[in-house]
């Protein structure tokens, strides 16, 4: 275990610092030269309740939390305090920090905790555990030593020293990342506390052989979420327009968005609802300004019928989904891949719409600028599905993958001079949504330009935008409106660069077939079957609509079976893949989960190993095995 | 592809602008039913621009649904004709992203009042650089003759058979109270205060509500819209200082009570020209740039952050 990869979880009351403290502690890291990717657990609570960060930091690629983990700083407890006195007022949960977390601790692991408010003695059988896991034990007053140099709201710098030492860090990188953010009388105090602690705690004799790692990146990184990613895709995309209305996990997005927009020249709007929310985001898009707006699935419920208005009109819109646990408000803390169906679904007719899932961090920036480019060259709605995991995680990105040029061009976007050439309606009307377009796409003038004057309305229209209802102007705008996802369908095919991710040998003899944020895990996964002499290999789909026909018939024919996992009960992916390409039930079998956490790498080798070699009990009590059609 | 930009609200400068350039070439599908007061306020309207000297290719019209949405059918300018109770939101986005557009929405009581009512309190409160007209037939037109929010209270329809136990919703108090920063009513009997009315409200920096008392002779035979009406500010019997806000609330809840006794006030009943509009407040403080968000995607010199620039606090 040493040597290779370190998983640090720091746990205590949400509301603690766990957050703060986790993300310097696995910048330190990956400033040392590691690969790193962090896990959040927390409760639906704004004060008290166990919560846990998980920090994974390796010499080599790390795409997931793993399974079970290392090192415990059990920093507090879980009582929400009061802040003046200190004093708990309310919860019970004393020692949860320990009882919590012990079963996922590896063997030989180390426990740190904080004895000033932490009790073994309480925890059951807590001696016995210790000897039977080969566990390291240390307790610290973490409470008074910050007390002591500091206040005690810095026990999470005493916390995060005292694992250092433990590990053999020095403490030099974290006080360059305290600089970062502080200044003053807090930063001496905090570095105070820092070098005590440290100082303190390498002075014990250790009895555990766990060691951070050492790495080194050949370029540089920098850490982040997908919902950063997702940001930064749309601003380097030229996206200046942001509203929304605050819901778990999308608020995120929102954001960081917001953070930025006004000072890049933008305009970020909290508005009164959802519904507002896209509308306004298709106000700023029809006059001419790339726009976005997005949500979780209540929000994004509300939007069904702007979503809709944009598809008639042909605004681009661009729009997020950030999946919690359904249905209704469920579990606003808790990732789940249960609102497909309503995305691809949701609004009224035969319409039209593009979604993108991405399935990592990196690839959220990439899928992003993606999704505008085609809302703006197609004028149609795109929508981004990410989920609390892949908002919420870090993980480290090579620098490089976000230095790309800005791309602020407007799309399909006629000039006053190609305006005044365009083809008129006898009248003068400018002839903005014409039937005869081969790609389905007819260019739009912008409010202001001279002469491009036409009526977007939802109601179904003339190529001037008129509202008529005759059955040849239906068929020709309803055909021309389909054509285009057959145009985006074949653009998207031609890149260079698919947005399906391959994974594994090519001539493997099985399949997994994964979509959004639980590639990782999947990837890694299919590492160890590979390891352990089974022949396999992943296709990480990315594009659900226009669905990637070919390139999933191709992994599909290569394989001789298919595992498709995914988060829910339904089954909604696998679903989707039979139904865009009418054949494959026999071969394809899921492995789903949908308790609220995310597939850990070894339950899926465990799922595979089902499918393959039989039986149908699930592989854990909190996953299921749904076998093939006809089986 | 190159592209240009005209510098909107330059347009119109020097040019003499013909209420004729607002009438579409194209005839609308006939939607409006003969002797309806929508043609009142399109009339209205269609004289208002001209004395604004604002072209059609400046002038951005924002609809919702209902018979009073197709009023776009009927006006030649950019426009977007949307969904129930919306176009507010999508009206107040496009004035931000091009502050040189002059930005009209419109709609019915149903869709103003009703459906779109959060809208309407929110877009009042931040005080949008707008025109809102809402077509105030006491009645849903276009679904039929359903009892609509300004409907009178016992107002017997299919969906309400035993008389309205609802009062109606008092739309000028309401405009008040959430922040709009000029609110008249008008109606469709006198199209010269309605025109004067309409010019000031688009003329004015801020949120303007106008209440445009309409008739639909197909499902409301009892409007009070053909009783005669007195304007507030040509009637001796009316004093008050329309700038005065504890005035005007006292006026607007007169009015609001006799409308539903038979007597029809209209005019100007609250105009607060201090007020900043929203998107002067945003731009003060530094919230939102001065430059036109729109003209920057037609300016081939604009300086176009990327992430990159963000990345170091990632490091
Ligand atoms: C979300 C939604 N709900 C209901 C409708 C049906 N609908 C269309 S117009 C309308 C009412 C229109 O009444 P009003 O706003 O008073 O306008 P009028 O037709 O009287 O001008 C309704 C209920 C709709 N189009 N969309
Ligand atoms: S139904 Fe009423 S509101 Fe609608 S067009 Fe006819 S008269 Fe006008």
């Amino acid at each position: 275990m040493t040597g290779e990869e370190l998983i640090w979880r720091i746990a205590g009351g949400s509301g603690d610092g766990i957050d703060s403290t986790s993300q310097n502690f696995t910048k330190a890291l990956m400033r040392t030269g590691l690969d790193v990717f962090t896990h959040r657990h927390y409760p639906s609570r704004i004060r008290g309740g166990h919560t846990y960060v998980e920090v994974r930091a390796a010499d080599h690629a790390v795409k997931s939390r793993g399974d079970g983990y290392d090192f415990l700083l059990a920093l507090g407890d879980s009582f929400a305090r009061n802040p003046q006195d200190g004093e708990a007022y309310y919860g019970n949960e004393e020692v949860k920090p320990l009882t919590e977390n012990l079963d996922e601790l590896r063997e030989g692991g180390v426990i740190v905790y904080d004895e000033g408010l932490l009790d073994t003695d309480e925890v059951e059988d807590f001696d016995e555990r210790v000897e039977e896991n080969d566990w390291h034990v240390y307790p610290l007053d973490l409470r008074s030593l910050a007390r002591e140099h500091g206040r005690e709201i810095m026990r999470n710098t005493a916390g995060v020293a005292a694992t250092a030492a433990l590990i053999d860090m020095d403490t030099e990188i974290f006080e360059e990342l305290m600089a970062d953010t502080m200044s003053g009388e807090m930063l001496e105090t905090n570095v105070e506390v820092l070098e005590e602690a440290h100082a303190e705690v390498s002075e014990m004799e250790f009895t555990h052989d766990l060691e951070v790692p050492t790495g080194s990146h050949n370029e540089e990184q920098v850490l982040l979420n997908g919902s950063h990613s997702v940001a930064y895709g749309a601003i380097d995309e030229g996206c200046r327009f942001i509203a929304g209305y605050p819901m778990t996990p999308w608020t995120d997005v929102f954001t960081i968005m917001t953070q930025h927009l006004p000072s890049i020249g933008g305009i970020s709007e909290q508005v009164e609802d959802e519904i507002a929310a896209a509308s306004l985001a298709i106000g700023a898009s029809h006059a001419g300004v790339k726009a976005m707006s997005g949500s979780s699935g209540g929000g994004f419920a509300l939007m069904s019928e702007p979503l809709g208005l944009a598809e008639m009109t042909e605004t681009p819109l661009v729009l997020v989904e950030a999946m919690r646990a359904g249905p209704s408000t469920g579990m606003p803390t808790k990732p789940e891949q249960g609102d497909l169906e309503h995305i691809l679904y949701t609004s009224q007719g035969d319409s039209n719409r593009v979604v993108f899932a991405p399935g990592t961090v990196a690839e959220a920036y990439e899928q992003s600028r993606e999704a505008f480019r085609v809302a703006y060259e197609y004028q149609i709605p795109v929508v981004i599905v990410i989920d609390q995991k892949l908002s919420g995680e870090l993980a480290s990105v090579p620098a490089s993958h976000f230095d790309r040029e800005p791309n602020p061009d407007l799309g399909s976007v006629l000039s006053e001079e190609e305006i005044a050439e365009a083809p008129h309606h006898a009248s003068g009307t400018f002839n903005r949504f014409r039937h005869d377009p081969e790609d389905g796409v007819s260019p739009r003038s912008i409010p202001g330009q001279k002469d491009g004057r036409f009526l977007a309305t939802g109601n179904e229209h003339t190529p001037q935008g008129h509202i008529e209802e005759s059955p040849d102007n239906r068929v020709a705008q309803v055909d021309r409106r389909t054509r285009k996802l057959e145009s985006i369908r074949s653009d998207l095919d031609d890149k260079e660069h698919s947005n399906q991710t391959y994974y594994g040998p090519e001539d493997a003899e099985h399949g997994i077939l994964v979509w959004g944020s639980q590639q990782g895990s999947v990837e890694e996964a299919v590492d160890r079957l590979n390891e352990q002499g089974e022949s396999v290999k992943m296709l990480g789909v990315s594009d659900l609509m226009p669905y990637p026909k070919e390139d999933v018939t191709a992994f599909l024919e290569s394989v001789d079976e298919c595992l498709v996992v995914e988060m829910n009960i339904t089954a909604q992916f696998r679903g989707l893949t039979q139904k865009e390409l009418g054949r494959f039930g026999e071969k394809m079998s899921s492995l789903l989960k949908y308790n609220g956490n995310p597939f850990e790498p070894a339950e899926v080798v465990e799922g595979f190993d089902i499918q393959v070699n039989g039986g149908d009990e699930p592989p854990t009590a909190q996953t299921r095995i749904e076998p093939a059609a006809g089986d | 592809m190159s592209k240009s930009f005209s510098a909107i609200g330059q347009a119109a400068q020097g040019e003499e602008i013909d209420r004729e350039a607002f009438t579409p070439g194209i005839e609308p599908q006939a939607t409006w039913c003969p002797g309806c007061g929508d043609f009142s306020v399109l009339k209205a309207l269609k004289g208002a621009m001209p004395e604004v000297g604002r072209t059609p290719d400046e002038t951005l019209l924002v609809t919702g649904i209902g018979c009073s949405g197709k009023l776009n059918s009927y006006f030649e300018s950019y426009g977007m004709h949307s969904i129930h109770g919306r176009s507010l939101p999508i009206a107040r986005a496009a004035k931000l992203a091009n502050p040189g557009l002059e930005v009209i929405a419109a709609g019915g009581d149903g869709d103003g009042y009703g459906i779109g009512g959060n809208h309407f309190m929110h877009t009042a409160r931040e005080n949008h650089d707008m025109t809102y007209i809402v077509f105030n037939n006491e009645i849903f037109g276009l679904t039929k003759g359903q009892t609509s929010p300004t409907s009178p209270k016992g107002h017997e329809s299919k969906t309400q058979p035993h008389g309205s136990a609802k009062d109606p919703i008092r739309p000028l108090s309401l405009a008040l109270t959430s922040g709009a920063s000029y609110i008249a009513r008008t109606a469709a009997v006198n199209p010269r205060q309605a025109t004067e009315i309409l010019t000031e409200a688009i003329e004015h920096d801020g949120f303007a509500h106008v209440d445009f008392l309409t008739q639909c002779p197909t499902w409301n035979k009892d409007a009070k819209q053909y009783v005669p009406y007195t304007d507030v500010q040509d009637s001796e019997e009316f004093d008050f200082d329309v700038h005065d806000r504890q005035e005007a609330a006292e006026m607007m809840h007169e009015t609001e009570d006799k409308l539903y006794e038979g007597e029809v006030l209209t005019g100007r009943f609250y105009i607060d020209e201090e007020r900043r509009s929203y998107g002067e407040e945003k731009r003060s403080t530094g919230e939102m740039s001065e430059e036109p968000l729109a003209e920057r995607y037609f300016d081939a010199e604009a300086d176009w952050e990327r992430s990159y620039d963000l990345l170091d606090a990632h490091k």
